[in-house]
């Protein structure tokens, strides 16, 4: 019975990462066979190789650091600006009927397009790379926030107002409380959404950190090192999107 | 009643006076920094400069060759990102041992920054419409492999069950049963994976490429040509605009 229910739970995992493993061996044998030249897909163990090159010589971790510090000042900024706005959208009815829609538009707007035009105003610099991010943000923490809001429960607020609390009182008691959840969520994906923008950025102006890297090596053709930081890129994005989601369903109640 | 739908009028009505005003104040706003300078010169030009570059841009035939460009290699990128991803989409969400293997990789790898893998697709394709339409695809790709997958799984069990019992081979159950079933997790796909892959398409046409409306923008940019900048864009959000537009009317049709 427990090994059963050992294969039900482990099974899947060990499937995926023998796929993974497989589809690695598949790559190595490819490239070690020359059916495709390394300089366009460089095997899995030149790539692995180069990460003592990429630490040492090309600066991973500062870079690392420099790309999710100006996340989370974006992300920040977003969260500063973003939930009073969100809470004002909630609090004003003619406000949230006037503006949320507008919200919701600049949320799917195509914003990384206007990257040329921050490069005219603000120049080539982290203000651009903080600024474009922060405007990518901020949206989902506004209309989270109003969401959590609204959906808090009228008798909650009944309850409150029957204690006689003051609309201070109410919303550090009852509102902040209860719309937190949401909220958490806003601020997740603001953190999401920021990240990709900055990496974004970076690489496509040329500037900053692993975005940067990632440009600079491939003009340089350093195959491998650019397919090395590729990698690292996209698998520190997943443990910060895995750590992030837990983060938020431990916050988040039920 | 009279007297509720009286005040709703008048309350609708001050939103949409509140909305005209908020445009007017932008409008006013932006022609004061045109005009003062304040910025580097030709930086915020006026909107009537804007206006009168967006005229001179959709009178010239050459502008529509870099439109269409962008357009084709945007809907090349759907039809192969949204083929690809209701395929493993299908496979995923049909066997729950699949899905619980293989989906967390893609729910980890989608929001990850797909531009950086643009070296490695301009290594593949070059730097002409190949790499964008891979950009494109690979975009619209996730997206959709994940809300069919997601819809896979809440196909009503009945329907499944009338699959087996008229014993349908894997092949008619796919054609009879799940794909009339998923047209609105498609739907869904389709409306996130459009604007993504028009914005990859672009997004590579920025950083690389000699035609199309993403390389329009960055050649007006190096120039200096500012308001012709500013008129590109306003195509592009529009560009990226109609076809949410036109997807949205689509995913609206399967609920009538």
């Amino acid at each position: 019975m427990d090994g059963a229910r050992a294969s039900a739970r482990f099974g899947p995992l060990l499937a995926g990462l023998t796929a993974v493993a497989v589809c690695l061996g598949a790559w190595q044998a490819i490239a070690a066979l020359g059916l495709v030249s390394n300089l366009i897909a460089p095997p899995p163990s030149a790539i692995a190789a180069s990460f003592p090159a990429l630490i040492a010589e090309e600066g991973l971790f500062p870079r690392f650091a420099q790309t999710f510090a100006e996340a989370f000042i974006a992300a920040g900024l977003a969260v500063v600006v973003g939930t009073p706005f969100g809470w004002w959208l909630h609090a004003k009815r003619w406000a949230g009927r006037a503006y949320e829609s507008w919200v919701a538009t600049f949320a799917a707007a195509p914003l990384v397009l206007l990257y040329p035009l921050f490069l005219v105003i603000l120049g080539r610099n982290a203000g651009t790379i903080i600024a474009m991010s922060f405007l990518t943000a901020m949206p989902a923490v506004v209309l989270k926030t109003k969401e959590g809001l609204d959906g808090i429960r009228p008798v909650l607020v009944n309850v409150g107002r029957s204690f006689g609390l003051g609309e201070s009182q109410l919303f550090w008691k009852i509102l902040l409380p209860a719309s937190v959840p949401t909220i958490c969520n806003g601020v997740r994906l603001g953190l999401i959404y920021a990240l990709i923008s900055v990496v974004g950025i970076e690489f496509l102006i040329n500037f900053g950190g692993l975005g940067e890297l990632i440009d600079d090596l491939a003009q340089r053709w350093e195959t491998a090192m650019m397919y090395g930081a590729i990698s690292f890129v996209v698998l520190t994005s997943m443990c910060f999107f895995y750590l992030t989601e837990k983060l938020e369903r431990w916050i988040r109640p039920g | 009643m009279d007297q509720a739908r009286l005040s709703a009028r008048h309350f609708l009505g001050s939103v949409t006076a509140l909305r005209v005003a908020t445009l007017i104040v932008l409008f006013l706003a932006w022609e004061a920094v045109a005009a003062s300078g304040w910025l580097f010169e030709g930086v915020v030009p006026s909107s009537f400069k804007i206006g009168a570059a967006l005229w001179d841009l959709l009178t010239s035939g050459a502008f529509y060759s870099n439109i269409e460009l962008t357009l084709g290699e945007a809907a090349i990128s759907v039809v192969l990102g949204a083929g690809a991803g209701i395929a493993v989409g299908l496979a995923l969400g049909r066997s729950r041992f699949a899905g619980t293997a293989f989906e967390p990789y893609l729910h980890y790898l989608a929001p990850t920054p797909k531009i950086v893998f643009l070296p490695i697709l301009l290594v593949l394709f070059g730097i002409g419409p190949g790499s964008k339409i891979a950009m494109g695809t690979l975009s619209c790709f996730f997206p959709m492999a994940l809300s069919v997958a997601s819809g896979v799984r809440q196909v009503d069990p009945v329907l499944l069950r009338v699959g087996h019992s008229f014993n349908l081979g894997r092949v008619a159950m796919i054609r009879k049963i799940y794909l009339p079933a998923l047209v609105p997790p498609i739907a869904t796909g389709l409306k996130l994976g459009l604007g993504v892959a028009i914005i990859g398409c672009l997004l590579a046409e920025i950083k690389m490429s000699n035609r199309g409306l993403g390389f329009l923008i960055m050649q007006y940019y190096s120039q200096f040509r500012i308001p012709y900048m500013y008129a590109a864009l306003i195509v592009a959000f529009a560009v990226a605009a109609l076809g949410n537009a036109l997807i949205a009317r689509f995913v609206r049709l399967p609920g009538r």
